[in-house]
C-alpha cells in the first residue's frame, strides 16, 4: 500500500477507536496515534492513589450505540457490565431518599400525583429523545449547497418529529429551547424529585436549570436509552477503560495499528491537502487522510493552524463555545461511607446530590461569574461495591461529577482547587456524615486539569456546549458538520462533531462512514 | 486612530480643507467615509478637462488606508487576498480582491509593498475588522492609519512635469504601479505612479502636518502646466471611461449583503485574473474553484449604448424582451466620444456580438422619456492613451 492509502487517526479516545475500528474492518490501513501511554482518552479507568482505580472522567455508561457493540462485537472482546440498570437516588440529609429507574419509583416518599407524573415525563421524554436518537447516527444535512440525500436527511428530521403526531409535536416544539425548570415546575411538586431530575439536564453542561436550552440536553442524554441502549445507565467491568480497550482489541483485530506516547505536533499539507502528521519527536508519518478524534479548536487552530483555513471558518472555530464546567472528584476510601438511612445496597446506585432545582441554580450564578460553587451539586458512583479491581479488599473508590467549576484562570488555581475541595467534601458529609475520616487519597480534576490530562480545549467532555447553535447541522460549525474539513483530506471524529459527546460511539463510525463515502463518490 | 474624541465631530475635514474649501467656488460637498469631499470645485466638465488634457488634483485623504507589518504580513496577505502578493516586489503595488469564505468579493483595493514586508493595504469600505478577524494565527500587526497619511491623486498628461517642477526628479522613470520616496519640506514625500483614471498620474503620500506646504507647491509650480482641483464627479467618468469598478457601486461588498445573489465573486467581475489557484490557500478558494468547475452566475461587461442618453441603472434586454442585466455605472464619455456603461449581465449574456438593448429613461423639462438603445459589449476600457504606460513618462 502507497502512503497515500493510509489513514491516520489522531487520538485513541473512545471515538477514534471505533472510527479506526470501522475503516480497519472496510479494509483500510488505519494507524492510530495517542498522546498518552494509554488508549481511551477521556473514557480511561487509570490509579489515583495506591491499589484505587477509577474511571478518570466519564464514569457512567449510558449512550455507547447498541449498534456499535454489537458490529464490533464488543462483548467478545471483553467488555463486561459489572452493574446495568443503575437506579438514581435522590440523597436528602433526611434520610428520606427517592429511589428510582427511568420512570418508576422504587423507594421513598412521594405523592401519587408526583409518582404519576414521573412515569408520564419519562415516557413523554423518551419520545422526544427518540427522534434525536435517531440522529444520532446519521450524517447531519448540509443546510446549504447539499445535494439530493441532504434534502432526504433534513426532511427525515422533519418527518421524524411529525410522527410524534399532533400534540406531542406541539410540545415537542414548545420545550425544545425552553428550559427545564420550567417544565420541571409544571409538571412536579416535590423540590428532592425536581432537582434530581434538573441535574440529569444540565450535567457536564454551562447550563443552569433555569438557561434555556436545559431540555434539550437532557433529551440529549436520554437519547441513548431511547434507542434501545440496553442497561440503561450501567458501569462496565473495570471501569470505563474497559470500553476504551474493548474498542482498541476490536480496531487490532481489525488491522488497525495503535500506537500509544504518540504526540502530534501538526498536521502537514502539501499544496491544499494533508499530507500526514509530524510528531512532537519529528517523527514525519504520510498518509492520504488524516482523522482527528482530538476536539475543533485543537485539530483546526493548533494542529493545522488558522493559516490554512479561511478566515469565516477560522472566526467560526475559535467561536465554538468549549468551556468546561464540571469536576471530577475521586476518593479513595478505607471503608464504605454510610450516607443516612440509605441501605449499603443502595450505595451502589447512582447517588445525586441536587436537593432541589433552585440550589443548582445557585450553585451555576457563582460559576458564571468565574467561581466554583459554593455549594456544589453531584452524581456520585462508588462502583468498587460490585467491581472488586478497583480498591484494595475492603477498600472503596467514590467518583463524582462535580457541579459547577467554571474554565476559568481565577478557578483553577492550587488554592481554588483546595477550597473547591473542602467545599465539596463539606456538601458529602452533610450526606455521609464522617466520610472525611475515611479519605486516603483524594483528587479534584477541575476543567483545567481535564484539558491538561486528556487534551480537550476548555476541559468540556462534549468537546464543546450541546446547544441549539451547536447541534446536528450546526456541529461545531456550519459548513463543517458532515465530518469532513475545509482541507483535503481531513475529518473530524470525536465529540465536537454530531451527535456530540458521552460515550456513545456515534462520531466516529459515522465519520468512518463519511470517509467511505468520499471513495466511494471520488 | 489619533481621533480619539471622533464622536464630537461628525464629519472631519481634511488637512487639505484650508486649501479645497476656498477653491470650492460651487461650494458643492458630499460626506464620504466622514470627510468633507468636494463634488466638483467649479466646473465638472472642466475638471474633467483638466485630467485629460492638464492634470487635475484630487483630494484622497478619505480612502481607508491600513499599515500591514510584521514577519507574517506577507503569509497574511497572500491568505486574505485572491492573488500572489509574493510576486509585488518592494517599491511595487498592486490591484487586488479580496473574498469570503464563499468567494464573494469583500470589497477591492491596492497593496504596497512600501519596504521589505512593509504593507500598506488601501481600501474603499473600512476592512479593520475583516483585517483583525483574519490575523488570526499569524504574527502581524494591523493598524488603520486613514488619519494619518494625508494623500493627493495628481492625474492627467502634465502630472510628471508638475512633481518634476517641486522636486521629484526622476520621477519620470517610475514605472506603473512603481513607488518611489522624496524628500519634501524636511519630510518624506511618497509618490506612486497609481490613480483611478487610466490616465498618466500619481498618487502622492505625506504627512498631514506637510499636507498644505504640499498643495501649495502643486499649485504653484503646476500653474503653468494647467493644474486644476477636481472634485468627485469629474473623477466619476474618469474612471467608468478607464472600466474601473467600484465597490458599492458596480458591486456589493459581500459582508454588507443580506440576499443570496447580490454579491459577486471575481470571475463575475471580470477579475478572474487576479485569482491565483496555485496558492495553496486564501480566503474563497474552495468556493471559486467550485465556481470555475460549476459556472458563474453574471458576467461585467462593459457597454457601447447607441445614442448619448446615459443608461444610468438602465435594465439591460435581450433581443426577446427579457431582462438580462442591469447598468451599474454609465456616463457620456467625452474622450471616447461614445456613450458607455459598466453592466452586471446574467450567464450566459454579454459576450462580445449579443443584441442587447438598454431601457432608458431620461428627462426633459420634467417631462420623463423612455429610449430602447441597441448596446455593443466593448472589451477593454474605453479610452486607453498609450501616456498611460509609458516609460519614461513623458511631459506634455
Amino acid at each position: 500500500m502507497t502512503d497515500s492509502n493510509r489513514i491516520i487517526i489522531i487520538g485513541a479516545g473512545h471515538n477514534g477507536l471505533v472510527c479506526a475500528a470501522y475503516l480497519a474492518k472496510a479494509g483500510r490501513e488505519v494507524l492510530v496515534l495517542e498522546a498518552s501511554s494509554r488508549v481511551g482518552g477521556a473514557a480511561i479507568t487509570r490509579e489515583f492513589g495506591p491499589g484505587y482505580r477509577v474511571s478518570a472522567c466519564a464514569h457512567v455508561c449510558y449512550q455507547l450505540d447498541p449498534g456499535i457493540s454489537r458490529e464490533l462485537r464488543l462483548a467478545a472482546h471483553g467488555l463486561k457490565t459489572a452493574r446495568a440498570n443503575l437506579r438514581t437516588v435522590a440523597l436528602a440529609t433526611t434520610g428520606d431518599h427517592l429511589v428510582f429507574e427511568g420512570g418508576r419509583l422504587e423507594a421513598g416518599p412521594l405523592s401519587d400525583k408526583d409518582r404519576a407524573a414521573l412515569a408520564d415525563y419519562h415516557a413523554r421524554m423518551l419520545r422526544f429523545a427518540r427522534v434525536l436518537g435517531k440522529q444520532n447516527n446519521r450524517r447531519p444535512p448540509r443546510i446549504a449547497g447539499g445535494g439530493r440525500a441532504d434534502l432526504i436527511a433534513a426532511a427525515t428530521l422533519g418527518l421524524d418529529i411529525r410522527r410524534l403526531g399532533r400534540d406531542s409535536m406541539r410540545e415537542f416544539m414548545r420545550i425544545a429551547a425552553i428550559n427545564i425548570f420550567d417544565v420541571l415546575e409544571e409538571t412536579f411538586d416535590a423540590p428532592l424529585l425536581k432537582g434530581a431530575l434538573a441535574l440529569d439536564a444540565v450535567l457536564g453542561t454551562n447550563l443552569g436549570p433555569r438557561s434555556n436550552n436545559s431540555v434539550l440536553t437532557m433529551l440529549h442524554r436520554l437519547s441513548g436509552e431511547a434507542i434501545g441502549v440496553t442497561g440503561g445507565l450501567s458501569l462496565p467491568e473495570g471501569g470505563m477503560g474497559a470500553v476504551s480497550e474493548a474498542i482498541a482489541s476490536a480496531a487490532r483485530t481489525s488491522g488497525a495499528t495503535l500506537r500509544t506516547s504518540s504526540p502530534v505536533a501538526r498536521i502537514t499539507l502539501e499544496a491544499d491537502r494533508v499530507s500526514g502528521v509530524e510528531l512532537e519527536n519529528g517523527e514525519k508519518l504520510p498518509a492520504g487522510t488524516v482523522i482527528s478524534n482530538a476536539d475543533p479548536a485543537r485539530t483546526l487552530l493548533q494542529l493545522l493552524g488558522a493559516r490554512h483555513l479561511e478566515t469565516g471558518f477560522v472566526h467560526r472555530i475559535r467561536h465554538f463555545r468549549s468551556k468546561g464546567m464540571a469536576a471530577k472528584l475521586h476518593l479513595a476510601l478505607d471503608g464504605l461511607p454510610a450516607f443516612a438511612r440509605l441501605p449499603e445496597e443502595r450505595a451502589c446506585e447512582r447517588l445525586v446530590i441536587a436537593p432541589d432545582p433552585v440550589y443548582i441554580d445557585r450553585a451555576f450564578d457563582h460559576a458564571k461569574y468565574g467561581q466554583c460553587s459554593p455549594d456544589p451539586a453531584l452524581e456520585i458512583t462508588i462502583p468498587s461495591i460490585y467491581d472488586r479491581s478497583l480498591a484494595p479488599p475492603g477498600k472503596h473508590v467514590l467518583s463524582a461529577i462535580v457541579q459547577y467549576a467554571p474554565f476559568d484562570a481565577r478557578a483553577s488555581t492550587d488554592a481554588a482547587r483546595a477550597g473547591f475541595l473542602e467545599r465539596t467534601l463539606g456538601v458529602l458529609e452533610r450526606y455521609a456524615p464522617g466520610l472525611r475520616r475515611h479519605i486516603v487519597a483524594s483528587e479534584l480534576l477541575l476543567p483545567a486539569d481535564i484539558e491538561r490530562e486528556f487534551r480537550i480545549t476548555g476541559g468540556h467532555w462534549h468537546h464543546g456546549e450541546l446547544a441549539v447553535d451547536q447541534f446536528l447541522m450546526l456541529r461545531p460549525v456550519p459548513g463543517a458538520a458532515q465530518y469532513e474539513m475545509p482541507v483535503h483530506g481531513l475529518y473530524l471524529c470525536g465529540a465536537g462533531c454530531h451527535p456530540g459527546g458521552g460515550v456513545m460511539g456515534s462520531a466516529g463510525r459515522n465519520a468512518a462512514r463519511a470517509v467511505l463515502g468520499k471513495e466511494r463518490a471520488a | 486612530m489619533k481621533h480619539k474624541e471622533h464622536f464630537r465631530t461628525a464629519v472631519y475635514q481634511t488637512p487639505f480643507h484650508p486649501r479645497t474649501s476656498q477653491l470650492n467656488t460651487l461650494n458643492e460637498w458630499h460626506r464620504w467615509k466622514d470627510y468633507t469631499t468636494a463634488d466638483a470645485f467649479f466646473d465638472q466638465a472642466l475638471e474633467y478637462a483638466a485630467i485629460r488634457n492638464a492634470c487635475a488634483v484630487f483630494d484622497l485623504m478619505p480612502m481607508t488606508k491600513h499599515r500591514i507589518t510584521g514577519p507574517d504580513a506577507l503569509p497574511f496577505l497572500n491568505r486574505l487576498i485572491t492573488r500572489d502578493i509574493a510576486k509585488i516586489k518592494p517599491g511595487r503595488v498592486g490591484y487586488c480582491v479580496w473574498c469570503d469564505d464563499n468567494g464573494q468579493v469583500i470589497d477591492d483595493g491596492t497593496v504596497f509593498h512600501l519596504r521589505e514586508g512593509d504593507y500598506r493595504l488601501c481600501s474603499q469600505e473600512r476592512q479593520l475588522d475583516w483585517l483583525s478577524r483574519s490575523a488570526h494565527g499569524f504574527n502581524v500587526s494591523i493598524v488603520e492609519d486613514t488619519h494619518d497619511v494625508a494623500a493627493l491623486a495628481l492625474q492627467g498628461p502634465t502630472s510628471c512635469a508638475v512633481l518634476k517642477a517641486i522636486g521629484c526628479s526622476g520621477v519620470e522613470r517610475l514605472s506603473p504601479f512603481g513607488i518611489a520616496y522624496f524628500p519634501f519640506a524636511g519630510a518624506e514625500l511618497m509618490v506612486s505612479r497609481t490613480g483611478f483614471t487610466g490616465d498618466l498620474g500619481y498618487e502622492l503620500w505625506i504627512d498631514p502636518a506637510r499636507a498644505l506646504e504640499l498643495w501649495d507647491a502643486l499649485f504653484e509650480k503646476g500653474a503653468d502646466h494647467g493644474i486644476r482641483p477636481m472634485g468627485t464627479h469629474a473623477l466619476e467618468v474618469a474612471r467608468i471611461e478607464a472600466g474601473f469598478i467600484q465597490a458599492g457601486v458596480d458591486f456589493l461588498p459581500a459582508d454588507q449583503a443580506i440576499r443570496l445573489e447580490r454579491s459577486r465573486s471575481p470571475f463575475e467581475l471580470d477579475l478572474g485574473r487576479l485569482v491565483d489557484f496555485s496558492k495553496p490557500n486564501f480566503n474563497g478558494r474552495r468556493a471559486l474553484l467550485e465556481e470555475q468547475r460549476r459556472g458563474s452566475r453574471f458576467r461585467l461587461v462593459r457597454l457601447d449604448v447607441e445614442g448619448n442618453k446615459p443608461a444610468r441603472s438602465a435594465y439591460i434586454y435581450d433581443r426577446k424582451r427579457n431582462v438580462v442585466g442591469t447598468v451599474t455605472s454609465a456616463e457620456w464619455s467625452p474622450s471616447a466620444k461614445a456613450n458607455i456603461a459598466l453592466a452586471s449581465m446574467h450567464m450566459p449574456w454579454g459576450l462580445p456580438g449579443d443584441e442587447l438593448w438598454a431601457e432608458i429613461y431620461y428627462q426633459r423639462e420634467l417631462k420623463w422619456s423612455r429610449v430602447m438603445a441597441r448596446c455593443r459589449v466593448v472589451e477593454g476600457a474605453f479610452f486607453d492613451p498609450p501616456r498611460r504606460r509609458a516609460t519614461p513618462a513623458a511631459d506634455f
